[in-house]
């Protein structure tokens, strides 16, 4: 009951953020010098008003919102005012996919990586292991996806031939790997060092030291006690890490020429597209908000006192 | 008695060797950024028809090659490296100026005026800020200032934050108290015990704030929606080089280096200067 609760207060606080997005984004675009329409040779006035017209640009602009909500609720994005043969929708629906799949993916090698690394570093505290992973932890956080993106591309495939460097088949895992892996590298980085810190602390407190009074085996001491509760501060990370991969994805889409939607977001930043723009814009949000609802609700369950409202 | 804080301050930066060399090397890449291209032969535009994509030191005059269009890849890094450090100081003296007067004055009026000028920041901190960058970027051009603009926009909101939670945890202080009741007036308790003690914190903060614009700028300028031809980003620099990096490595290697030791230096730098200005954790 109280998680439903939890869950649906969850909810409710999300719209609002959602609204402000919508409501940013449309005033944003409309406020731009200039239209969409204008290109190096200016077009006759008569013809500037027809594709106005047909773009629905010519009503007032609380209309115009009002028409762009309306289609919103029945996930349509209007038209793209430079992909003239698409909806943005129709783009929506062909990148989602692929920047869902890199993105979960990113987001799961990093869980899958980083926490080990990270509780390892902090067990073997001081020593080489944990300066190792710890120098590794500050190369991946400083050096940005947009350099480890194509060195990684040179390096394996190029240098050494091992993965396509770019391109995307539907069916061929094989064109994942780089993107995925590029992805993730930072986020490894940044959960090692959050789980070694973490982990160390609790490790000091005195009811790890009562577990191990009790004489429990340092195996169940540390998986059963000292890591769920070393875990929070990654979980509430995860919605940062989320942003993170979302931003760099554009980046990874551009490099690799993957089909997904941040390319499509570039190409409509590049283009002035505004409605692209602005429609892609709108869905990232969307799941950085979802991403963000997951990692709270994940850290709920972790840790009663969240969920009972009684937190600090 | 201030005196006294910067003093211990300055003794532990000096003892941290990682801080230090994180200031050396942001010295010396700023100073080789302003004087280095007057020193260097080329222009930042300059073609060298004889010799396009030139490895470093096998071009007489380019000591780190050429690009494509037989451009001096020295020169042209610095002058990113002018450009780059150039918007990410701008940005972050927006950021320091609205930032701190904003947490600041929500801190000083508390209540009700707090409250709402804490729930806009909240509101702003919730929205996808990268993506938001971007469509300022589209929505106002790609200049230089434009960017500035736009990165400036969301980068005073942690610091609002931190400086309202320390306007108010500072009020609350007992030698806050022992001044006021010592009988140092409103000015003098503001100007000697709270900005010294709210300094610190802002400039860690700030130092940290640096790189972090520096790696937004230049990934705007990657993607080609940042700083444009001819002028020269760090970002737009490495963009050119990933789209030769097959044949000439170096324009990507030499930019990306320069990126990356830049955001190394500020991070040392920024984490030296916390652990120096915050006794709580020594």
């Amino acid at each position: 009951m109280s998680t439903l609760a939890f869950v649906a207060r969850r909810l409710l606080a999300a719209i609002p953020t959602l609204a402000v997005v919508i409501a940013l984004s449309f005033a944003l675009t409309r406020a731009a010098p200039g239209g969409p329409f204008d290109e190096e040779q200016a077009l006759p006035p008569e013809i500037r008003a027809n594709l106005e017209a047909a773009y629905g640009l010519d009503a007032p602009v609380h209309l115009q919102f009002g028409r762009y909500l309306r289609g919103l609720l029945q996930g349509d994005f209007g038209p793209s005012y430079k992909f003239r043969d698409f909806t943005v929708t129709e783009l929506i629906a062909g990148g989602l996919p692929v920047s869902l799949a890199i993105g979960l993916a990113a987001l799961f090698l990093a869980l899958a990586l980083g926490i080990p690394l990270g509780a390892w570093a902090a067990l073997a505290r001081g020593r080489g292991a944990d300066r190792a992973v710890m120098a590794l932890a500050v190369a991946g956080i400083s050096v940005p996806v947009f350099v480890v993106a194509p060195f990684l591309a040179l390096v394996f495939g190029i240098w050494l031939g091992w993965l396509p460097v770019a391109g995307w088949e539907p069916g061929r895992p094989a064109d994942l790997i780089l993107p995925v892996l590029t992805l993730a590298l930072p986020v490894i980085a940044y959960l090692a060092r959050l789980t070694r810190g973490s982990l160390l602390e609790v490790l000091r407190s005195t009811w790890i030291r009562a577990a191990r009074a009790r004489g429990l085996p340092r195996r169940v001491v540390l998986l059963r006690h000292a890591l769920p509760a070393a875990l929070l501060p990654v979980v509430s990370y995860l919605g940062p890490a989320a942003a993170a991969v979302l931003a760099g994805s554009l980046v990874v889409e551009t490099i690799f020429g993957l089909p997904g939607m941040g390319r499509h977001l570039v190409q409509g930043a590049l283009n002035r597209d505004y409605t692209l723009v602005m429609g892609m814009v709108i869905v990232y949000a969307a799941l950085m908000i979802v991403l963000n609802l997951l990692a709270d609700l994940a850290c709920a369950w972790l840790d009663p006192r969240i969920r009972s409202g009684r937190h600090a | 008695m201030s005196g006294g804080l910067w003093r211990d301050a300055l003794r532990r930066l000096t003892g941290d060797r990682a801080g230090i060399a994180g200031l050396a090397i942001l010295g010396l890449l700023a100073l080789t950024a302003l004087a280095g291209p007057m020193l260097i032969g080329w222009r930042q535009d300059e073609i060298d028809w004889a010799h396009m994509a030139a490895a470093p030191f096998t071009a007489p005059g380019h000591w780190l090659g050429t690009d494509r269009l037989g451009r001096d890849l020295l020169v042209r890094t610095l002058y990113g490296l002018r450009v780059s450090l150039a918007i990410a100081l701008a940005a972050t003296l927006v950021a320091l100026v609205i930032g701190v007067g904003w947490g600041a004055l929500a801190g000083y009026l508390r209540g009700r005026a707090d409250a709402l000028m804490m729930r806009f920041v909240d509101v702003l901190y919730a929205l996808p800020q990268v993506f938001f960058v971007i469509i300022l970027t589209v929505v106002f051009g790609r200049g230089p200032v434009a960017i500035l603009v736009a990165i400036g926009a969301f980068g005073w909101l942690t610091m609002a934050r931190i400086v309202r939670g320390q306007a108010l945890a500072l009020r609350e202080r007992e030698f806050i108290e022992a001044a006021v009741v010592g009988g140092a007036g409103t000015t003098a308790v503001v100007l000697r015990h709270i900005v010294p003690n709210l300094l610190g914190p802002v400039i860690v903060y700030a130092t940290l704030t640096v790189p972090q614009v520096i790696l937004v700028e230049s990934f705007l300028s990657f993607l080609g929606i940042g700083i444009q031809e001819p002028l020269a980003s760090l970002g737009n620099l490495i963009a050119d080089g990933a789209a030769e990096m097959e044949t000439a490595p170096w324009i990507l290697a030499v930019p990306a280096g320069v990126l990356v030791l830049v955001v190394f230096a500020f991070n040392f730098l920024g984490d030296a200067l916390r652990d120096a200005l915050d006794p709580r954790d020594a």
